[in-house]
């Protein structure tokens, strides 16, 4: 019988040498003539055991990890394939702790299926959300999403439902669904692992949007960082079309949606939304006014819906399971769950999906295992690069879009960061100004220039200037920027650089800082 | 000195690519990465050919390359090393290992080789950031990069060029 191995194709897993422990399995299977296929699976995201080699037995799959190319040899001298020890043996994965406290509703073939192989998406549930769409007025679909209170995961948090219904309401002769997979927030990789992982389920839920508000055409902006997700989008995408689920007259419903990927170019600020529509149009990627909104006036000045991955790829469980499945996760106005992304200087970093209501020590400690240095954990950068950085004493705070924004942060896309003791805080101040200039498109004045300028006065209290002054000035241009940019990089650069300045002021050279953001 | 005129290859390329997209809403940004898949990088002798493909003028042309981090102008070296410089390789000191290779290399980010090997470039996150510090060397991502790590990447490729 063909013993069956899993090895996973996910970007991360490469970057640990997953090909390489591929080849050195199949060279060893060659040289002890056993009868075995490498399965080419997505991650489980639990990076940190990465290359994570899997087994299937009658009584599931069995782990081994982090193997690395040079570990090959041993699993076979141990005979792993027939039950032999090793110390790397993790025992069944679906019972790994750290996968088994998780509740994955997004990710829910994460791990287990092959990215394009779409005959398995169907046999675990796919395309369920789809054919139930397909019995529903648009209205009913809207609603379904209004009701489950699926909120925009790319950040901003804005109800996902309404957003649909501005789109559906306004008359046009072309209406887009735009997938913003322009996943440029550091820390943050859950777009990446949907897309390389289980790219049907984001075609799904682009389908079902289109379905939904009217739209005939879809295109997902994907980061030019991301080579493996265009290879694996584009096959998916090739595959779903061979079959009718995209194209003309999708499963003879009538109904058209046609899907196209298109390449971003390394800008930041292309994440926007509105910036991202002009970069679509073949445009430098400046932000736009709004009024109008792009759900009334988007990509090429029809009604468009724009959403993130994570968005998108949530609507497909939505529409299978029903609003309320997917609305009694959660806590207060933030329902459903968050795929939460550990990164930075953590031991156990990796894809973390929980309902809404985690704590963030929970997230850092149980999960992350504390530091990956040993070290005290001194400030965590929760939602990005424009997030703020969370001191200890924040570390309670549960993941909810509301309690973050009582204590000036945010969750933005779910991407974590920790950081030990030897940060310097003054020093990723710093930086949040670097980043905004090098990232800023130039439109509005008090991004342009108050990122450059915020950089010159944290040079100035990094080496001890007038220090309480230089404080005072960069509070003063943090409120104008934060009070008069045009879009979100201007107006949260002050983010980081005050959470900073707030929580850390000794590495600022001040004791003690008593006025408030 | 600069080309005055592109070559013979590379305006069949680029005449190529622009047959094949003009007609695309929104062509210029997937033209753009055609031609800079194809010849390595967007030779400012081409913005004529193509802003009259797609009514564009020049100003806009050269407005849309410049604005993206992506695209360059000039021909890069033949591997291009990308260092992540943002939070989570931060975080595990990614500022010192930029230090070493632009030693190693003896270059700044944004310059090549003189023997044309490697072009250094720096780049704001690969998604990588489970297993940090991360670089991209043409594509391929690496993490749980150190100096050793890098060090032999970098003599891999010097041996296989």
């Amino acid at each position: 019988m063909t013993i069956k191995i899993f090895v996973p194709i996910d970007s991360t897993a490469l970057s640990l040498g997953a090909n390489e422990v591929a080849v050195a399995i199949s060279k060893e299977a060659q040289a002890k003539k056993l009868d075995i296929q490498i399965i080419r699976n997505s991650s489980r995201g639990l990076f940190w055991l990465e290359t994570l080699v899997e087994l299937e037995t009658p009584q599931g799959r069995i782990g081994f990890g982090p193997i690395n190319p040079s570990d090959v040899k041993s699993l076979f001298d141990a005979d792993f394939i027939n039950g032999g020890e090793h110390p790397l043996a993790l025992g069944l994965v679906s019972e790994i702790d750290w996968l088994k406290k998780q509740e994955r509703l997004t990710f829910a073939r994460m791990g287990i299926t092959e990215p394009t192989n779409i005959d398995q998406y169907m046999a675990h549930d796919g395309f369920q959300g789809l054919k139930n769409a397909l019995n529903l007025k648009p209205e009913a679909i809207v609603e379904t999403v209004t009701a489950s209170g699926l909120r925009g995961r790319g950040g901003a948090a804005f109800p996902t439902g309404i957003k649909w219904k501005t789109v559906l309401d306004t008359q046009a002769t072309q209406k887009y669904i735009v997938c913003n997979a322009d996943e440029g927030d550091s820390g943050t990789y859950s777009d990446r692992m949907i897309m390389e992982g289980d790219p049907f389920v984001l075609i799904e839920g682009m389908i079902i949007a289109g379905l939904a508000v009217g739209a005939t055409q879809g295109y997902i902006y994907l980061r030019s960082e991301y080579p493996h997700a265009l290879k694996t989008l584009n096959e998916a995408i090739h595959q779903a079309t061979k079959i009718d689920y995209l194209g003309e007259d999708i499963l003879k419903s009538g109904k058209s949606f046609h899907l196209e990927v298109r390449r971003a170019a390394g800008a930041y600020i292309c994440g926007e939304e509105t910036s991202l529509l002009e970069s679509l149009e073949g445009k430098r990627g400046l932000v736009r006014f709004k009024p109008p909104l792009p759900a009334i006036e988007g990509l090429f000045g029809k009604p468009t819906v724009v959403n993130n991955v994570v968005s998108l790829a949530t609507v497909p469980i939505i529409l299978a399971k029903g609003a309320k499945y997917y609305q009694d996760f959660g806590m207060g106005k933030s329902r459903g769950t968050l795929p939460i992304q550990l990164a930075g200087n953590l031991k156990r970093t990796g894809l973390v999906e929980k309902a809404f209501g985690i704590t963030l020590r929970e997230l850092l400690y149980d999960f992350g295992g504390g530091s990956l240095s040993g070290k005290p954990i001194k400030a965590v950068q929760v939602g990005g690069p424009l997030g703020a950085y969370l001191p200890e004493s924040q570390f309670d705070t549960p993941l909810d879009y509301e309690k973050f924004s009582e204590i000036f942060a945010v969750l933005g896309h779910g991407g974590i960061v920790a950081f030990d003791e030897t940060v310097n805080m003054a020093k990723m101040a710093r930086y949040a100004f670097n980043f905004c200039a090098i990232e800023s498109c130039g439109k509005c004045t008090p991004c342009r220039i108050g990122s450059t300028r915020g950089i010159e006065v944290i040079d100035h209290i990094m080496q001890g200037h007038d220090v309480n002054k230089h404080i005072a000035l960069v509070r003063d241009l943090a409120d104008t920027m934060l009070n008069g940019s045009l879009c979100a990089l201007g107006g949260m650069t002050p983010f980081p650089v005050l959470s900073a300045l707030n929580h850390f002021s000794k590495d600022f050279g001040v004791d003690a800082i008593d006025s408030k953001a | 000195m600069e080309d005055l005129v592109l070559n013979p290859q590379d305006y069949k390329i680029i005449n190529q690519h622009i047959l094949e997209y003009q007609s695309m809403p929104g062509a210029l940004l997937p033209l753009l990465h055609a031609i800079q898949d194809d010849i390595g990088y967007v030779p400012e002798l081409a913005y004529s050919l193509i802003a009259k493909a797609l009514s564009l003028s020049v100003a806009e042309v050269h407005g849309v390359v410049t604005f993206y981090h992506h695209f360059r102008t000039h021909q890069p070296g033949r591997h291009i090393l990308q260092v992540c410089r943002a939070e989570s390789c931060q975080a595990l000191g990614s500022d010192a290992l930029e230090i070493h290779i632009k030693n190693k290399l003896g270059i700044e980010f944004h310059e090549t080789t003189p023997d044309g090997a490697f072009t250094l470039e720096p780049i704001y996150c690969l998604g990588n950031c489970a297993c940090s510090p991360s670089v991209m060397i043409n594509e391929e991502v690496y993490g749980r990069v150190d100096n050793k790590k890098i060090d032999q990447l970098i003599s891999d490729l010097k041996n296989a060029s």
